[in-house]
């Protein structure tokens, strides 16, 4: 057997997680130290994975398989393609990004610490699952850490709220997405939860019409599916910085994915029979979303119903159902995942320092942390789509698939980047720009471990902007075999 | 391998901003002696690419073309032909000048500026040479982000309204333009320009060809601007500052134009001809450009906001120029008509030139007063041909120029618009012409005799300018408008030069689509 990747990948935060529980709770460095290594472990292997799998050969690779309950045919069985393995790589991104980012942190470290790599391990395990099982329970990992993060570390005016909310909104979207695992288990009676083996099986139309729409809805609920999203903005806005990066950057992703993974892989004429209709609800998510983003007075709010906006394009590209929509909705993943990681360290950042997110009582930021200024406007030109950043392939790629299945659904979604552009400025210039309230004129610098999370994450939009062929090629591999099975 | 000087032409500039990044902010005079040296260098290679070009073989050259996003099928495309020669050329020079007058008017976030405005030029570059969609539709909005700061963080007092409109209004359009290239993709499988167009797209699909055709068509309107879509280019241009109203109206203005020739006629020369001959929608909006935007000049008090209007009108010239080419294509051929056409083709061509130096060289005269008086109100001013001779005689000859006083530049691309239009769609050189007259009468009546003409009262002058020194051009301003008004005085009484090479463009983009 080869070297296990996949599985140190997935629980070297978890080894973290637990040498930081059994560390003292007044050793604030060691933890962080720890903290930091495991992330970075996951990185440095994500990174390797990335560059190592074989193009040429495509498919499932770094697979490991260990029989795990065999009674009811779950295994633990991980392998990544060319879809998993540019959300694999975010995931290290944001996370490393967002443990330095809460260097600062010091309200109860040690449990804020534990319980973020907890919840990384659970995304990191979502993307390389091929048991649907497995996939499951990585993904109500994820979810649960996500409730106590949020409820102990959140924005205390809103943070029970939000935190509530969110777990339900999605317990309930991923007990819908269960009963239709379960069918398809049943159905399949192979007594197996193999995804491989299950896409095998030639379902029904009816089955797969019928089970189709609870599988994707009940995942989408967490990539923020409109009218299904309102848990996003109010728990992204109640989150600390770095769980908001997690959350906006990887877990919406995890629904998406999980969406397309289980979804139309494994019921594609589902997904040919529902997804035209779907369709529609993402147009609304991507014109809708940037309408509010605009409407907002909240910085953080602003970036959390950017995210609903830009989701949408994600799960329009699936729709589409075409190679280049698809290619363009998982590249969009990974850009978006960049893009609001980096928006929502700048909001903490400057919430830190300022204490208050009314863009009316910012201004004139710039001149005392013009580092951060223009990572975020990098950021903000690749939110519009701005040629040269990776935004704009991204959504280029899902213009270009949407248009070949549904022209007018392209042209209405044109809409949201122009609005998109008009709240970009908007902020960019009332929170950067204009005359610096005297109060702020004592705040603090930003650090330098600070500067190298948004210069990480600013760097890669530019460079997957510039020569998008590093992911695109990757994406490739893995969209091909899943437009074979929708023919 | 030849010498890639298209993509050195793109690059230097680009490099000279990045140069520009490490030096420390306080050392400003290097800064913008870098910047100067720079567009030199760039102008002196524009200059080599005009010598260099093979007028007489014409077509596509110094081609180069490598795999960019190979999964997405698109390249790196360049080329340059009779079209874009000039207007490079145009381009490193208005540059040059404003850099250079900018090095003495701009004093705030200096580097800053002159970063911005090296990567204005390399988007601008990038429009006129890229041969692949993709590219240009980088290059198109790479090139608006710089003119959106230049504007709202160096303009005058309703900027972040001005810049967020310019900005908005673009990027409409161009979301539109993205769909339709999209659309031509889908259609013909390639990014192409040139390809494209000798494909043809949508030949067999009609009501797809005319939406694609609106999407490109407005999205260049708006740039142009074309009639009504021409409401943000007043406001961008009152309040950004002297050298970006230059470029504004000088080069930015013409990749609208540009668009038009280089991509929506070639690619849909019957939807084209359609919309300019049998439903002429297009020459009417084009000679509505001309007459309103001279009659709303006429009735305007602010000397920055008329030259803007002014643009207006004489960017309709363009239009009108182009599609009385289109509507050649909608007739059946005679040999009148394809002459007609050319020159009409010619002179869309030459008055993207000749407006650039003309209104280029009218932004730095408004500049130069203003800086001056702190006041752009015609009212305010009277009898300064004394006081400011020399100033006096610069904007008589651009004056004049713009007005297409023969002899000067503006009077040859005139000329051509109205002989080639009259050949094909007479109705519309014959409104079209109305504009001149008003043109004369904005010039002459509000320009001349409000600003030159008279006695010059220097108690409303001290009131007007609460005593601002009046004082004639100094030396590094008549070096920026010398080299406009040779060109103008130049060109005008031998326009030959520039003639060769737009018309193997024409001759070539006609036969083709014969």
């Amino acid at each position: 057997m080869s070297f296990p990747f996949l599985s140190i990948i997935v629980f070297s935060p978890v080894v973290g997680a637990l040498i930081i529980a059994a560390l003292p709770k007044e050793k604030h460095l060691a933890i962080k130290l720890v903290a930091v290594v495991s992330a970075f472990i996951s990185m440095v292997l994500s990174i390797y994975v990335f560059f190592d799998y074989d193009q040429a050969a495509g498919g499932m690779q770094f697979e490991e398989q260990i029989r795990w309950i065999p009674s009811l045919g779950i295994s633990y069985h991980l392998g990544t393609d060319g879809i998993s393995l540019p959300l694999l790589l975010l995931t290290g991104i944001i996370i490393f990004c967002g443990v330095l980012i809460s260097w600062e942190k010091d309200v109860r470290p040690k449990e804020f610490f534990a319980f973020l790599l907890i919840l990384v391990a659970g995304v990191f395990g979502v993307f390389v699952s091929l048991d649907l099982f497995l996939l499951f329970v990585f993904y109500e990992l994820a979810v649960l850490p996500m409730y106590l993060l949020i409820g102990g570390w959140g924005w205390p005016v809103t943070r029970e709220y939000a935190a509530m909310k969110l777990t339900l909104y999605l317990l309930v979207g991923s007990s819908i997405a269960l009963i239709g695992i379960l069918a398809i288990y049943f159905e399949a009676g192979l007594g197996t939860f193999d995804i491989m083996t299950l896409s095998q099986v030639g379902f029904t139309p009816l089955f797969q019409y019928l089970f189709f729409l609870p599988i994707f809805v009940g995942f989408g609920v967490l990539a923020g599916l409109w009218p299904l999203h309102t848990w996003s903005p109010d728990g992204h806005v109640a989150a600390p910085t770095a769980v908001s990066m997690l959350h906006a950057g990887v877990l919406m992703k995890m629904g998406a994915y999980s969406a397309l993974r289980v979804g139309i892989f494994i019921l594609p004429i589902g997904a040919q029979k529902w997804l035209p209709w779907i369709v529609v609800l993402t147009v609304v998510n991507v014109v809708y979303g940037s309408m509010v983003a605009f409407a907002q007075k909240d910085f953080k709010y602003v970036i959390g119903y950017s995210s609903v906006s830009h989701m949408g394009y994600v799960a329009m590209g699936l729709a589409s159902m075409t190679v280049i929509g698809i290619s363009g909705a998982s590249l969009q993943m990974f850009s978006h995942g960049i893009m609001t990681g980096l928006f929502f360290a700048v909001v903490g950042l400057i919430y830190r320092r300022t204490h208050t997110r009314q863009i009316p009582e910012l201004g004139g930021l710039a001149r005392k942390m013009p580092f951060v200024a223009i990572t975020f406007i990098i950021g903000g030109m690749a939110s519009m789509g701005m040629p040269g950043l990776s935004g704009f392939v991204a959504e280029f790629q899902v213009l270009a698939g949407t248009w070949q299945a549904y022209p007018a659904i392209a042209a209405i979604s044109l809409i949201g980047i122009v609005i998109t552009a008009a709240y970009i400025i908007k902020v960019s210039y009332k929170v950067f720009f204009g005359s610096l309230k005297s109060e702020y004129e004592g705040i603090s610098a930003v650090s330098t471990i600070e500067k190298v999370a948004l210069f990480i994450m600013a760097a890669l939009l530019i460079i997957v902007g510039l020569y998008p062929s590093i992911l695109l090629d990757v994406i490739n591999t893995g969209v091909v075999p899943i437009m074979m099975r929708l023919r | 391998m030849s010498f890639p000087i298209l993509t050195v032409i793109i690059l230097t500039p680009l490099l000279g901003s990045i140069a520009i990044l490490f030096i420390p902010k306080e050392r400003d005079r290097l800064v913008t002696r870098l910047s100067i040296a720079i567009s030199f260098v760039v102008l002196i290679l524009a200059i080599v690419l005009v010598v260099s070009y093979d007028k007489v073989a014409g077509g596509m050259q110094f081609v180069e073309e490598y795999s960019w996003i190979p999964t997405l099928d698109v390249f790196y495309r360049l080329g340059v032909d009779g079209l874009s020669v000039p207007m490079i050329f145009l381009t490193a020079l208005l540059t040059l000048l404003c850099i250079f007058y900018s090095s003495y008017t701009i004093k705030e976030k200096v580097k800053q500026y002159f970063m911005l405005f090296l990567m204005l030029e390399m988007g601008m570059f990038g429009v006129f040479l890229s041969l692949d969609f993709i590219l240009f539709y980088v290059f198109w909005e790479v090139g608006l982000v710089p003119m959106f700061l230049l504007i709202a963080f160096w303009g005058g007092k309703r900027r972040l309204y001005a810049s967020i409109k310019f900005f908005l209004y673009t990027l409409t359009g161009s979301v539109g333009m993205l769909l339709a290239i999209l659309g031509v993709y889908l259609n013909t499988g390639t990014f192409s320009i040139m390809e494209a167009a000798s494909l043809q797209p949508f030949v067999d699909n009609w009501p797809l060809a005319v939406l694609v055709f609106w999407g490109f068509f407005i999205g260049f309107a708006i740039k142009v601007p074309i009639f009504p879509f021409h409401t943000w280019l007043p406001d961008a241009h009152t309040e950004a500052p002297t050298s970006g109203s230059v470029i504004l109206a000088g080069v930015l203005l013409k990749l609208g134009a540009y668009g038009l020739m280089r991509i929506a006629l070639p690619l849909f020369p019957q939807v084209f001809g359609y919309f300019s001959y049998n439903v002429p929608i297009i020459p009417i909006l084009a000679v509505i450009s001309i007459v309103y935007g001279a009659l709303i000049c006429v009735a305007q008090w602010d000397l920055k906001r008329l030259i803007a209007y002014s643009s207006v009108s004489h960017m309709g010239y363009v239009t009108l120029g182009i599609s009385a080419a289109a509507a050649s294509l909608a007739q059946s051929g005679n040999s009148d008509l394809v002459t007609s056409a050319i020159i009409g083709l010619n002179g869309a061509a030459m008055q993207m030139f000749t407006h650039g130096i003309i209104t280029g060289a009218l932004f730095f005269l408004v500049g130069v007063i203003y800086e001056r008086a702190h006041t752009r109100e015609l009212r305010d001013f009277g009898g300064l041909a004394n006081r400011v001779p020399y100033y006096y005689a610069m904007m008589m000859v651009t004056g004049l120029a713009s007005l297409g006083l023969p002899g000067l530049v503006g009077f040859w691309s005139e000329l051509f618009v109205f002989r080639g239009t009259f050949g094909i769609i007479p109705i519309f050189a014959c409104i079209g012409v109305i504009g001149v007259v008003f043109t004369a009468v904005y010039i002459l009546w509000k320009i001349i005799q409000h600003m030159f003409l008279g006695e010059f009262s220097q108690k409303k002058w001290d009131q007007a300018t609460h005593h601002a020194p009046l004082s004639d051009l100094e030396w590094w301003e008549k070096v920026t408008l010398w080299p406009l008004v040779t060109i103008m005085i130049g060109l005008g009484l031998y326009p030959t030069p520039i003639l060769n090479f737009l018309n193997s463009a024409a001759v070539t983009l006609l036969d083709k689509l014969q």
